[in-house]
């Protein structure tokens, strides 16, 4: 037996931090994930009010924006499509929904802190452990502190999925920067550019495929989070997995599983192929 | 001729501590031994140097010797550790980093070994790069970088990405870039040494061209001494850090400062290098052709003088012809009087400028040393058999002058 003495009450601690950060922050996140709810719920409203031929039709336009693949095109609309004909359609649009916030949110916080990472070697020190930490701990972790900060509901699915989803855009935001060649940042500061036009016309142009690749793998994690969300009050396809195990009803489990499977190929397409088209190929080219 | 670059005490110290290893560099301790007690490079060590107006002055050394260093605390790319560069008389190493970009910008621009190209942007886009930054709007920045682009013979791929040419043609982007803004001083840091010979030796010719339409002040960085003679009106050698001797290409071939800059010229072809005037030498009689001076005097001089051959020169040492004892001694049983009448006819004059390359086959077969005019048709001296065969025999182990 480790002796009794020389335990540290970690747990303990945490949850004092937490106490005290709703205690006296309470208001400020209460106006936080207001805001952020108002923004989902919106969202929301928008892709389960509008025709589903509409949203299939915006899929189709997106993806050809992306890719100019037709075959892509036709094979993203047909699982979109199944989606339907599983019965699951508005609980799709309400993972969309979901995912759609919590992926935005994670790029809108994660670049600058890639961007950040690249430019400081201490912050980079710094913040690798942490992202390990974020993206090995078990990922409903999460949801305790989420919880204990906003309660049941859809804010704290999508500060958890936050969390979970943001390491990948944040690494390789500031992996992309950082294999720029030095060369041509010289060449950028030999002809008198200043440190925000190398950020904005070198840095983050050259990062671009990268970024993507971020991005996208963070859509993925955000997926995956999907069904853990539902634990605490998500609703979407994720309730719906739930509900099979709960009820030990394997096809209504794989019913919903299918559906996030086919969502998340949708997505995962759809980025690949901006991914893609960022990384300028010499014989493709933009004019295609 | 107008001081462009002057460059003063200027020494640039990699490492943590400069100020230590500048206090070693004043003891007189060598950059190896600074390296072995402290771990910090001195780079560049004491560099003084003047960069005229419109030369192309050639940085030379070989790998590791701060030429690249030397090159970049010019436009700061590196900050001097001590030192000042004048540039038209404003210190570099003193200016704010707003009057720093502005003189990127808008007078010194540089081109890069390995070219250095925005592989996001098109070759129009690439060589309008500096003028983007310069906040130039797109129509003329788009005019002024065709212009260039048409400069370099690439006008025609514009819309081309770098990744699409070859070598030789994205080095001419980034020629064309660094023309684009029009700068007084380009910089080019090894530019030409990635590309194959043949393609080299094109872009040489280029710069050539470039400098006599519109003359720069150009620093060309090089480790290849053809390339250094070729194009160089002035050649500075650098040795671990130091500058160790600037000067025209005939002074440093002529006049080493020391065996490593010798071991530079070894197995030069020193015959395209050299030129007339380089290895004529003035130990002959010449007769100066004024009143007074008739036949019998210079017959007289030149038995004297115990030679057979004299160079007749006016009273500006302008050459007028050449004379033996032979032909005065013709002129005279034919009753002429002006040595003129005595000139030997088949022997011409060469420039001053022509390669030793170019006036073997003339002085082999002249009957004697054949002179050499400068302008204005000034003699500078005469090439007998005997130097040529010296000069061209002293190739091979440097030139001791
Ligand atoms: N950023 C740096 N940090 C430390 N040492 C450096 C740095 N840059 C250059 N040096 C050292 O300074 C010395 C001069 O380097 P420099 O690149 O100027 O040489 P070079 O003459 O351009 O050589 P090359 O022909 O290989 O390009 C070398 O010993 C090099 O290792
Ligand atoms: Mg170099």
């Amino acid at each position: 037996m480790f002796p009794e003495q020389l335990k540290v009450p970690l747990g303990k601690w945490v949850n004092q931090f937490v106490d005290w950060l709703v205690i006296n922050y309470g208001a400020a996140f209460e106006a936080f994930a207001d805001s952020l709810l108002t923004l989902l719920v919106a969202l929301e409203q928008v892709l389960r009010g509008a025709p589903w031929w509409l949203v299939l039709i915006a899929i189709a336009a997106i993806t050809w924006h992306a890719s100019k693949n037709w075959k892509l095109v036709l094979g993203l609309v047909i699982a979109m499509f199944i989606i339907g004909m599983l019965g699951l359609w508005d609980k799709a649009m309400q993972t969309l929904a979901l995912m759609i916030v919590a992926t935005s949110l994670s790029v809108v916080i994660g670049i600058p802190v890639g961007i950040a990472m690249a430019m400081s070697n201490r912050l980079r020190a710094i913040m690798l452990p942490i992202l390990d930490t974020m993206q090995t701990m078990p990922s409903f972790v999460y949801l305790i502190p989420a919880l204990m900060l906003f309660g049941l509901g859809k804010v704290p699915a999508i500060l958890a999925t936050v969390i979970y989803a943001a390491p990948p855009v944040i690494r390789l935001t500031d992996l992309g920067i950082r294999l720029v060649d030095p060369e041509v940042l010289e060449a950028s500061r030999s002809f008198g550019a200043s440190r925000k036009q190398i950020l904005f016309g070198v840095q983050l142009p050259l990062a671009l495929p990268n970024i993507m690749a971020g991005i996208n793998q963070t859509t993925m994690m955000s997926i995956s989070m999907v069904v853990i969300a539902s634990m605490i009050g998500a609703r979407g396809l994720g309730e719906q997995v739930l509900m099979g195990i709960q009820r030990l009803d394997v096809g209504a489990g794989m019913e919903a599983g299918i559906a996030i499977v086919l969502l998340a190929v949708v997505f995962d397409r759809i980025g690949q192929a901006y991914g893609k088209r960022s990384q300028r190929t010499p014989n493709t080219g933009d004019a295609q | 001729m107008t001081e462009k670059i002057v460059v003063k005490d200027l020494y640039k110290v990699f490492g943590e501590r400069p100020d230590q290893a500048m206090q070693m560099i004043n003891d007189g301790i060598d950059k190896d031994e600074i390296f072995d007690r402290t771990g910090q490079t001195v780079g560049v060590c004491g560099a003084n140097f003047t960069v005229h107006e419109g030369e192309i002055f050639v940085v030379m050394g070989l790998s590791g010797s701060g030429k690249s260093t030397l090159v970049r605390l010019l436009n700061r790319l590196i900050e001097p550790t001590s030192g000042q560069v004048l540039y038209d008389g404003v210190d570099i190493a003193a200016m704010s980093d707003e009057e720093l970009r502005a003189l990127r910008r808008s007078d010194m621009a540089m081109v890069f070994q390995s070219f250095a190209l925005m592989p996001h942007l098109s070759v129009i886009d690439n060589a309008a790069f500096g003028l983007e930054l310069a906040g130039v709007d797109e129509a003329e920045r788009h005019e002024r970088a065709l212009a260039a682009l048409d400069q370099v013979g690439l006008k025609a791929h514009a819309n081309s990405y770098p990744d699409e040419l070859s070598g030789g043609m994205q080095q001419r982007v980034g020629l064309a870039r660094a023309l684009a803004n029009d700068p007084a001083v380009m910089l080019m840091d090894e530019a030409f040494s990635a590309l194959d010979p043949l393609i080299r030796t094109e872009m040489q010719d280029e710069l050539l061209t470039l400098q006599r339409e519109h003359k720069r002040t150009i620093i060309f960085i090089s480790h290849d001494l053809d390339e250094a003679m070729r194009i160089g009106d002035r050649i500075a050698i650098m040795q671990g850090g130091i500058v160790v001797q600037v000067g025209s290409p005939e002074e440093i071939l002529n006049n080493p400062a020391n065996d490593y800059v010798k071991s530079f010229f070894r197995g030069v072809d020193v015959s395209t290098i050299l030129s007339a005037k380089d290895i004529a030498v003035k130990r002959q009689v010449t007769v100066i052709e004024r009143e007074g001076v008739g036949l019998k005097t210079a017959i007289n001089r030149l038995n004297k003088e115990d030679r057979e051959f004299g160079y007749v020169v006016g009273d500006k040492i302008d050459f007028h012809g050449v004379i033996s004892i032979d032909s005065l001694d013709e002129a005279i049983k034919a009753g002429k009087t002006k040595l003129s009448e005595a000139f030997l006819p088949d022997v011409e004059p060469i420039s001053g400028d022509t390669q030793v390359s170019d006036l073997i086959g003339t002085v082999a077969h002249a009957p004697c040393g054949v002179p050499v005019i400068g302008e204005n048709g000034k003699y500078l001296g005469v090439i007998k058999k005997a130097n040529l065969l010296a000069t061209l025999d002293r190739e091979g182990d440097g030139i001791n002058g």
